[in-house]
């Protein structure tokens, strides 16, 4: 019988001919991840362990980019611990301020998530490497801890929901759109315990860096992971990053899948999700109300690659902030940073009034850069919009596209690239 | 394992954000994740809650971030067990992990009101509510899972595995 993605893959880190929803396997693990908020916790827990190395000094993968460049003296001691573990253990991918960028950007950028591989990270947004047909999952730190002592992790292997998108995308919509849109429909939890894989001519269509925008808030769905089938896209992009050779495990033409749901993308518009849940969303058309915002943010894990970057500049291009609104943009990494400035996207920004950051995860956990106060409104790119994301407790978080937010700081609420001319 | 407690009921999809928000995660230490814990949905929790009381969620308890200071900081603030309708997955793991006894029994959620005392035998996964005396049976562990439990979390498991 036919297999989907990830339990091919699980069955080919556990060597076992085959696997069904239900089973549960101690699998080998390809790379372990961790950040400067889950790694701490983990270095605790490894050292209870009692063994004197790492099962691998060049997968494991450390990036201090939540709190950083640290934010206070707390941020600070949190990352120099980390820093001291991954001296003492050579951790090869060590990823200090400076060569740094956020997590999910630079670790597929650097060819450190290949196909076929099992990635786990303690941080949620690990789904993200779904993208290059791996199998990229978050766990918590006591994982991250027994698997860089182990090289190993247990999983349940989870039912799948394949998603089949068809059609061609209207202007203006992208892989974040398709996202949202599909969030909306199924929940908040409707992939709870599941995988889901994104198929279908659009998903062939978006660009690796819209598939890397879908494949990150899986998790916004509850999912497990959110895998894309790696195809010629994959392979031209790992053409000169790939740090080792890989195998693709795309799913079998008879796979077994719990449900397959079909969306037909010509008819999606740009999706804005409102305040406090990723699947409260509408498309623009529908919101009749003008909703003033105070912040708009593009970039963090979901949004801060080069294209994003593009929409945002293209739109902004010859344009001004509104006067009551604080623009922010995130480049993901150091590449996308360098990159953007030598395209001269950085002048189109600054020009319009936009604040360019170093590379951080900062204002889309409500860590640093860009808090909001009581009452504040942000459009943003990033991938939650839960109570206090991103400041207050009475602050609301709108999540959206680049395009959107780009166009939405430019007339000071919520608006479409349509109305920016 | 039989634990005995007060209720405090939250709705749906109780996110790790509100269960332990972001701007207290420069510190994992024990004192600071409990005197935050459930801060951004009930104010009120850390100076309320007494060792052995239980939280009860709806679906999708622990949603979001993989931070596993949220179930430390439930665990640290002297919660003996969480019942939920479901539970996000990388909180269920991560509980499982450190040894924070979680229960997902629908029936019993439905049934109960924050102030309600319930008793709860985590090796037979069953939920008694007192006030009304009724019992409900919760979702069984796989065998794996209660082998990680019985070893005390992953962290003991690991170690009797390598040694």
């Amino acid at each position: 019988m036919g297999m989907t993605m990830i339990e091919k893959i699980l069955a080919a880190h556990s060597d076992q001919d085959e696997l069904k929803p239900g089973d549960i396997v101690n699998a080998r693990v390809d790379m372990v991840l961790g950040n400067d908020i889950t790694t701490p916790v983990a270095v605790e827990e490894f050292n209870k362990i009692g063994v004197d190395r790492v099962f691998d000094k060049e997968r494991i993968a450390i990036v201090p980019d939540h709190f950083a460049p640290n934010k206070d003296i707390k941020a600070a001691e949190q990352v120099n611990m980390i820093r001291k573990f991954a001296r003492k253990h050579e951790i090869t991918n060590f990823f200090e301020v400076g060569q740094m960028g956020i997590e999910h950007v630079i670790l597929p950028e650097k060819g450190l998530t290949l196909p076929g591989e099992i990635i786990i990270g303690a941080d949620s947004h690990t789904c993200t490497y779904g993208a290059l047909g791996a199998l990229g999952t978050g766990v918590g730190s006591t994982d991250m801890a027994a698997a860089m002592a182990t090289g190993k992790a247990w999983f349940k292997v989870p039912p799948t929901i394949k998603f089949v998108y068809k059609g061609e995308l209207k202007p203006h919509v992208s892989g974040k759109d398709l996202i949202l849109y599909t969030i909306g429909k199924i929940g908040v939890d409707g992939a709870l315990y599941k995988a889901m894989e994104f198929t279908g001519e659009a998903i062939e269509n978006l660009s690796m860096d819209g598939r890397m925008t879908m494949s990150n808030m899986a998790i916004e769905a509850g999912g497990k992971a959110g895998l894309i089938a790696a195809d010629e896209k994959t392979e031209e992009y790992l053409k000169g990053r790939a740090q080792r050779d890989y195998t693709v495990r795309n799913a079998d033409p008879d796979a077994e899948y719990e449900q397959v749901i079909e969306i037909d993308v010509s008819q999606i518009e740009p999706q804005v999700a409102f305040p406090s849940l990723p699947e409260n969303t509408k498309g623009l058309a529908e919101i009749k109300e003008k909703i003033e915002i105070q912040q708009s943010v593009i970039g963090s894990c979901t949004n801060g690659r080069i294209e994003d970057l593009r929409v945002a500049a293209e739109i902004l291009k010859g344009q001004k902030v509104n006067g009551n609104v604080r623009c922010l943009v995130f480049p993901g990494s150091q590449a996308v940073y360098k990159q953007a400035m030598n395209e001269g996207l950085f002048d189109i920004f600054i020009d319009a009034g936009v604040a360019v950051s170093t590379p951080t995860c900062g204002p889309c956990l409500g860590g640093h850069m860009g808090i909001l106060a009581e009452g504040e409104k942000a459009i943003s790119t990033t991938n939650r919009n839960f109570v206090g994301r991103m400041g207050s407790t009475g602050s609301e978080v709108y999540l959206a596209s680049p395009a959107v937010a780009a166009a939405s700081a430019i007339k000071g609420y919520i608006a479409g690239p349509e109305e920016v001319k | 394992m039989v634990f005995k407690g007060k209720v405090f009921k939250y709705g749906d999809n109780v996110d790790t954000d509100v269960i332990i928000p972001a701007r207290y995660l420069n510190s994992s230490d024990p004192e600071n994740l409990a005197a935050h814990c459930m801060e951004d949905i009930d104010q009120n929790f850390a100076d309320e809650v007494n060792e052995g009381d239980i939280i009860v969620g709806g679906k999708n308890f622990g949603s979001g971030s993989s931070r596993e200071h949220a179930p430390l900081a439930i665990k640290y603030a002297g919660v003996s067990c969480v019942v939920a309708e479901s539970f996000a997955r990388i909180f269920y793991r991560n509980s499982i992990n450190i040894g924070l006894p979680i229960l997902e029994c629908p029936e019993a959620v439905q049934a109960t009101e924050t102030g309600d005392e319930l008793e709860v035998d985590i090796d037979k996964g069953q939920v008694k509510n007192l006030r009304t005396g009724k019992t409900y049976q919760a979702v069984p562990f796989p065998p794996f899972m209660q082998e990680i439990i019985k070893d005390g979390g992953l962290i003991e498991h690991v170690k009797k595995e390598l040694v």
